[in-house]
């Protein structure tokens, strides 16, 4: 099944139409996965530019949505989907949803950027952040990756890291607690960094709902709001 | 085996069987959240809760040596919608025309295995096929009402019952035509030939002429598949309502049809029963790599 999950239909027209919306998910994530990287890049280089174009990305990310979200629309109407199509309809407008998040909160980062390049806190508040940034984009690499290839088992593996980018937030927020304890003239720009150390987390979460759109996508079995532990054993089953 | 034109000797025997009688209490529905549809036991599981009406065992069908259906097993579960779906010919027509031996009157067919209806083989000597007819009534593809008038042919099942007095028999029609939907658009012509009616309302009324003599199943052979869109989804309401007081078994070549009205759906193939689980789970997760083929159209 996985890797006829968009072909082999009797009607040839039904497999373009699922291909070329799964193609433009996959083009959004690649878009917005990119976004990421500039943001965490802009911010920690204090690129100004590449910030700025983060935040134009955000126009074609958004587009994306819409009309992708339109095309699933369509298919529900005049296809009436069953079983993995219908599954497969679904995964998408959650993942996309998801990636249209990422997109927001990419958008904050680089705009964090841009004001923070005004200011000039240590440069040592972003190291946390940048490493917690690498993490995370892991994250959505992977999962676009694993949903590329429809693979459940990695979809798990990568949703497990959700916890390691849960850590490294908390970790870096003592180190900014630490920062601000220290001295009061750093508060304003330690804070700034707990945005950006947020939206990271935020975007480590919904790379993993969209490793759980890939598992109920692929198993059929949904897995939202349970352990890894169970995911594992939904992916194991077989 | 679709058999959708009947010799003409069959269908005047038919027509007697799907005659009938309602009760007027108005069904009662229940819209609770069924919480195990979401967290989605096996099929089994599921039909632990349930009543048995027909049970299906190891049971083999042969058209004069060919062999139309192949040691079939299943429960069809009491006063719930049980759709059977598959491509034509595979056997869902004639498995549902078993259940009143309507296979009786076909040349050179054999059985073996059971069938059992409320614990009973139908099959058993001892049955009196008339009255498992009576128990088990059935409408098919065409509506094929009586050339009589709209009373008379709900009326008609009454009145071979022997039951005579006028008042009795009016009660009777008035109940099973409203059990039909029907009543509001007849009332005012009763006395008109049901003719004269739509297709859609003639599929009502033969649904009625079944209900007259209080049927305990009511198996359904296409019964939308000639009506237009407005009319099947008054048939598909009406499916709906009927399943409080009967057990369903519905074939169907509209899988959607089958997504919306049944609790339970059958997939057969080649004479072969595929999968029986749960409506809802065989439509968004089949359990059969086969039934997910067909389901999404890559049969074939």
């Amino acid at each position: 099944m996985k890797n006829s999950v968009v072909s082999q239909h009797i009607s040839k027209q039904f497999d373009d139409e699922l291909e070329n919306v799964r193609g433009k998910v996959l083009a959004m994530g690649g878009l917005v996965e990119q976004q990421l990287n500039n943001a965490i890049k802009s911010l920690v280089g204090g690129d100004l530019d590449l910030a700025s174009s983060v935040v134009d990305t955000e126009v074609q990310v958004n587009s994306y949505d819409v009309s992708i979200d339109q095309e699933c629309t369509k298919i529900l109407a005049r296809r009436q989907p069953a079983a993995s199509d219908l599954r497969l309809v679904m995964a998408i407008t959650k993942t996309i949803t998801d990636l249209e998040r990422v997109g927001d909160e990419a958008e904050k980062i680089a705009k964090m950027g841009i004001e923070l390049a005004d200011k000039h806190g240590p440069k040592s508040y972003y190291i946390g952040i940048n490493a917690m940034g690498n993490l995370v984009s892991r994250m959505l690499h992977d999962a676009l990756d694993a949903f590329a290839r429809m693979d459940s088992k990695k979809a798990v593996e990568v949703a497990g890291k959700e916890l390691e980018s849960d850590d490294q937030y908390v970790a870096i927020l003592r180190q900014l607690i630490t920062y601000m304890m220290e001295d009061p003239r750093n508060i304003s720009g330690a804070l700034d960094a707990v945005w950006v150390a947020r939206a990271l987390e935020r975007i480590g979460d919904h790379s993993r709902n969209i490793c759980e759109n890939i598992i109920y996508l692929v198993e059929g079995k949904d897995v939202r709001h349970t352990s890894i532990k169970y995911m594992e054993e939904i992916v194991s089953d077989h | 085996m679709q058999q959708n034109n009947p010799n003409t000797a069959e269908k005047i025997d038919e027509q007697a069987e799907e005659t009938a009688v309602t009760e007027s209490d108005t069904p009662t529905k229940t819209h609770a959240i069924d919480m195990s549809s979401i967290i989605k036991p096996g099929v089994e599981a599921k039909l632990a809760d349930e009543k048995v009406c027909i049970e299906v065992s190891n049971f083999n069908l042969f058209y004069s040596g060919s062999q139309a259906l192949k040691d079939i097993s299943l429960t069809i579960p009491e006063k719930k919608v049980t759709a059977f779906i598959g491509p034509s010919g595979c056997g869902k027509s004639t498995l549902l025309r078993c259940f009143n031996r309507m296979n009786d009157l076909i040349d050179g067919v054999t059985i073996d295995g059971t069938i059992k209806l409320e614990g009973n083989d139908i099959f058993d000597k001892s049955i009196n096929v008339a009255d498992l007819r009576r128990r088990v009534g059935m409408v098919f593809q065409k509506p094929n009402p009586f050339p009589k008038s709209i009373y008379e042919n709900v009326a008609y099942g009454l009145r071979i019952q022997g039951i005579k007095d006028r008042r009795t028999i009016d009660t009777g029609v008035e109940r099973s035509l409203r059990g039909a939907a029907l009543w509001d658009e007849v009332k005012d012509r009763l006395d008109d030939l049901a003719m004269g009616l739509s297709g859609g309302q003639q599929q009502r009324l033969v649904i009625a002429r079944a209900i007259a003599i209080e049927p305990e199943v009511i198996l359904l052979d296409e019964p939308a598949s000639a009506l237009d869109p407005i009319s099947t989804l008054k048939i598909e309401e009406l499916i709906y309502e009927l399943k409080d007081k009967y057990t369903i078994v519905i074939v169907t070549h509209n899988m959607q049809q089958a997504a919306r009205v049944s609790d339970y759906t059958a997939y057969m193939y080649m004479g072969e029963m595929i999968e029986f689980n749960d409506t809802s789970t065989l439509f968004t997760n089949p359990n059969e790599k086969m039934t997910e083929d067909y389901i999404t159209g890559r049969y074939g």
